[in-house]
């Protein structure tokens, strides 16, 4: 195991997870209509993202895992849609809201420094492979984080001062 | 010469051929109520249609004080005399014996009859306890794209600096916050770049989702008379429905709906590979044509050809229409604006027109349409979720800017996030945040996406509803206030056509009973409310459309939208005059960007831009960086795959629209005779081949059924696109036992009971075409043929199945051809 290896693998860890709470967000917030949808595509880039991380691992020497599915857990995924309809007409949820939206930026961040990482250590170890790798994919990773953080800045100012 | 032509069967009426650069002869139509005389009419008002965004100029004649009839005015570039039957007919409306005299008030849970001063004093209390106890935020105004300019504006000044509240939007953001966002994607700001004068010299016409043949049915006539002159244009026609466009067209591509991005990119990929592109147009004025170029790389049409299910040889057809003419206008509707990827998709039109240097001059332009009659105003007035005057409220500069035309300080006008748009703000509405909403001029209860869903909120206890109209609609019926409107020719004010042309529309008669205009209601209420400027004068300080006016050009000096060289009195003397208008383009403006592209630069732009997938918002830095020297920008995007796709359970996709007789939710159009008996009753379109495998026929009762709800419509069997089902919008509950909704008896009758609530994150604009469903037999048909017209795309595929509509005598409008164009010259707006 050298660094890029373990960098991969903690990447591979963070893209897994992102991709993850992106769903449980989408489904948590059924009715803020925006943040189900666009937080459900932009699973889909951290799921490529899981998935082309595993082909590099491989060709490195390390076997890291597929991605998860659309909605990893069913009987949770569906209590979470239940509890979301449920309080549909409460203000309260806009707070969890905020800290859901927050999570998934501090978490896209934490990838988008490993996304960094990897591409110095491409650099440094002149492997173009990793290179086309980090560009394709970290531009998308910054996206996220830019959409959370739209999100929180439209959001907030509404739910922090109705409640 | 003149005679009599049966307008409902023929709606685009008689042709005047014309060739191909040359002015579109004059036809005058005139629609008189039947028994009255052409010289029976005491006075001929100016106005202009406000039942669609094409900005029919026309003149409204008078007989002892009551509206009689119509006529179109030849004076005018936009439509040169010519109206379509919605103008001929549609005014009857204004005298239809339910339109609302009195205020209404919510006591004892019934709405009852009360005074102006009860009325308004209950609409200012609340405003007043809501901003005492839970501040601005609590307070949101959802207007439309049918009042004038004067009111617009007054209810952007009293909203944003009165109340000091983000939650302003028109129901705009239904049909044309798609065109807005696209062209400040791509040019940074707001603006129509082309003019329906384009249509006379343009080779090539390509037409995305666009019905104009029914949405602007005076310039089809246009293309029509251009069809039989020299030199006539060609046709590229996307819609998956067989549309008059379609028939017409040179190649007609029917895609699966929510596919657009993968049309546009294949065909922008031909574009290149071809090098059908203008290289030193790229090079002067665009940023970004590299990434551009390796986004749509592997873009073949092989590829689209599986997404979109068209062939992919008809897609290379398509390619070389549009990448080999000379002169190239292409326009957008609402087929790209309310489906999947709806900005991404108009922005891939623009980079077409872009990289082929097909801008700003003659022949080679483009039209980012709308739908409303007066869209436009509501963009550039600032209600429709943008600051007034293309202002960019990231811009502290901008702000400060608005605040002094206003004299209010800079942190009176909210603009620490975007305006809010309509979506979100019934969102706030439904988790209880926003506890007063003021809906004008609209209909959320039948225009809005899922339906029960609407009527939920709005019946909401909480939520203090205040709705200003012209009759007792599905959504007026759910208030707890109930203003009653004047309409157009009972008031005066200027309206904005899709072309940037400004009309004055003249006060022809008296309102009804107790009706008022817009402007004076909002007005009052100002008033009420006290609102003061910084220097405790009031904020609003004009009292009348002219002076509001005045007001307005003020605001909108030495903006893209600059109105300073217009006046009531030029308008008048005149006709329609396109913005900008100011001393140095007196006479107004044909075309933007016809040298280089001049709203763009990052000081100036009126947004920094979003991210096509995410709408996430860029900051001013990213945006230096990008495009430092304010040239267009060429934005790519990929495709990704619908949100909501057929499925076993819901095996159809489903689509809604419109049809040439009707305007939105029909509360006008159902109120005219010849237009509703067009049209009386909602339908279901489907396949020849679908209605064949399920054994279902011309006249059947169906059900459609999606995740949201039901309606029920009687089957008309067309050439539209296999595995797609049509339902016109346009139908709700004020002429059933239901009211406001489905119940008591009625079946669901809206479109919208079906639709999804998922929204463009860029334009915040409702998907309403991109839906699944299924659909299920209710009872075989009696023999009758479906209530869909014969006329338009809602045509049976078997000519024989249903009687041609028609509207008979009660339907005659006259035409005469006058010897010349009267006044002006061809370009420009006088």
């Amino acid at each position: 195991m050298n660094g890029i290896t373990l960098t991969l693998r903690t990447l591979h860890r963070g893209e897994r997870r992102l991709a993850h709470d992106l769903v449980t967000v989408a489904e948590r917030h059924r009715t803020e209509h925006e943040v189900h949808h666009v937080a459900t595509d932009l699973s889909a880039w951290s799921r490529e993202h899981v998935r082309r991380l595993a082909e590099t691992g491989a060709e490195h020497g390390v076997t890291l895992g597929d991605p998860p599915g659309h909605s990893p857990d069913g009987v949770l995924a569906t209590l979470r849609k239940k509890a979301s309809e449920a309080v549909v007409h409460r203000p309260e949820p806009g707070l969890l809201l905020l800290r859901d939206l927050r999570e998934l930026h501090l978490a896209a961040a934490e990838n988008s420094l490993h996304w960094e990482m990897l591409a110095q250590a491409a650099q440094a170890s002149r492997d173009s492979g990793l290179l086309a790798l980090v560009s394709s994919c970290h531009p998308r990773t910054l996206r996220q984080m830019r959409w959370t953080n739209t999100m929180v800045k439209n959001l907030s100012p509404q739910i922090l001062t109705s409640l | 010469m003149e005679d009599a032509t049966d307008r409902i069967a023929r709606p685009w009426g008689p042709r005047v051929p014309y060739g191909r650069h040359e002015t579109w002869p004059a036809r005058v139509d005139t629609f008189l109520a039947d028994g009255v005389e052409p010289g029976a009419v005491q006075r001929w008002v100016q106005s202009a249609s406000i039942l669609h965004s094409d900005g029919d100029a026309m003149d409204i004649a008078v007989a002892d004080g009551r509206m009689v009839g119509v006529r179109g005015r030849d004076v005018d570039r936009v439509n040169r005399g010519r109206l379509g039957p919605k103008d001929l007919f549609g005014w009857q409306a204004n005298a239809s014996r339910d339109r609302l005299t009195r205020p209404l008030v919510r006591r004892d849970g019934r709405l009852t009859e009360t005074d102006w001063d009860t009325a308004m004093g209950l609409v200012a209390a609340r405003s007043r306890a809501l901003l005492d106890e839970r501040g601005p935020g609590s307070i949101g105004f959802y207007t439309t794209g049918q009042l004038f300019l004067e009111e617009y504006y007054t209810l952007t000044v009293l909203a944003r600096a009165g109340i000091g509240t983000h939650h302003l939007d028109g129901n705009t953001r239904l049909c044309t916050s798609t065109a807005a966002e696209a062209l400040k994607e791509t040019f940074g700001c707001d603006g129509q770049p082309g003019s329906y004068d384009d249509f006379d010299h343009a080779d090539v016409i390509a037409l995305f989702g666009h019905n104009i043949a029914e949405t602007q049915p005076v310039q089809w006539m246009r293309l029509l008379d251009r069809f039989e002159g020299a030199d006539p244009p060609r046709l590229l026609c996307v819609d998956p429905r067989p549309t008059r466009v379609a028939e017409r067209a040179a190649v007609h591509l029917a895609p699966r709906v929510g596919t657009n991005v993968a049309l546009l990119n294949a065909l922008l990929h031909e574009t290149i590979r071809h090098e059908r592109i203008d290289r030193d147009f790229i090079a002067a004025h665009t940023v970004g044509f590299d990434e551009l170029a390796a986004r749509v790389a592997d873009c073949t049409p092989k590829w689209a050809a599986r997404i979109c299910d068209v062939p992919a040889a008809r897609i290379e057809e398509a390619a070389e229409l549009v990448g080999t003419t000379d002169a190239l206008v292409s326009t957008v509707l609402q087929g790209v604006y309310q489906s999947h990827q709806a900005t991404a998709a108009a922005v891939q039109v623009n980079n077409l027109h872009l990289i082929r240097g097909m801008l700003g001059r003659p022949g080679a332009g483009l039209l980012q349409m709308n739908g409303q009659p007066t869209a436009q105003n509501t963009r550039e007035c600032g209600a429709n979720g943008d600051l007034p005057g293309f202002r960019n409220w990231q811009n502290d500069a901008h702000v400060a800017d608005l605040a002094a035309v206003w004299n209010v300080e800079p942190e009176t006008v909210p603009h620490f996030a975007p305006p809010t748009h309509a979506m979100q703000i019934f969102r706030y509405a439904e988790q209880g945040s926003l506890r007063m909403l003021w809906i004008s001029g609209t209909n959320p209860a039948v225009s809005m996406p899922e339906l029960s869903r609407i009527r939920t909120i709005l019946a909401q206890e909480r939520l203090f509803t205040v709705v200003q109209d012209l009759y007792l609609t599905e959504t007026a019926q759910l208030a707890d206030v109930v203003l009653p409107a004047a309409t157009w020719g009972e008031k005066t004010g200027t309206l904005t056509n899709a072309d940037r042309t400004v009309h004055l529309s003249e006060k022809a008669v008296e309102p009804p009973g107790e009706a008022r205009p817009d402007l004076d209601i909002f007005l009052d209420y100002a008033r009420r409310m006290d609102f003061r400027d910084k220097d405790g004068g009031p904020l609003i300080t004009w009292d009348g459309p002219e002076s509001a006016f005045e007001a307005w050009k003020r605001c909108s000096a030495g903006r893209p939208c600059d109105y300073t060289g217009l006046s009531y009195a030029l308008l008048r003397d005149t006709s329609g005059i396109q913005w900008p208008c100011d001393a140095r383009n007196p006479e107004g403006t044909a075309r933007l960007y016809t040298d280089g592209i001049s709203w763009a630069h990052p000081d100036v732009c009126e947004s920094y831009g979003k991210d096509l997938v995410t709408g996430a918002a860029q900051e001013v830095v990213e945006y230096r960086s990008l495009n430092p020297d304010g040239r267009a920008m060429l934005k790519a995007a990929a495709y990704l795959p619908p949100h909501e796709e057929p499925d076993d359970e819901y095996p159809f996709q489903l689509t809604t629209g419109r049809t040439v007789y009707h305007f939105h939710t029909r509360t006008k159009t159902g109120r005219a005779p010849q237009l509703n008996d067009a049209a009386p009753d909602v339908w279901v379109e489907i396949s020849t081949g679908d209605a064949e495998r399920l054994g279902l026929g011309e006249g059947d009762l169906v059900e459609v059924t999606s995740r949201r709800g039901a309606l029920r419509g009687r089957l008309r069997v067309t050439r539209i696109r296999p595995g797609l089902l049509f339902v016109p919008f346009h139908y709700g509950y004020w002429d059933t036992d239901g009211g406001s909704g489905p119940g008591r008896g009625t079946p669901g009758r809206a479109a919208n009971e079906t639709t999804v609530t998922d929204w463009d994150p860029v334009s915040k604009q409702p998907l309403f075409k991109t839906a699944a469903a299924a659909l299920t037999l209710v009872e075989r048909g009696d023999g009758r043929p479906s209530p869909a017209p014969t006329t338009t795309a809602s045509a049976p595929a078997d000519p024989g199945a249903a009687p041609p509509t028609s509207g008979g005598p009660a339907a005659h409008a006259t035409r005469r051809e006058p010897a010349g164009f009267p006044h002006g010259h061809e370009e420009g707006a006088r």
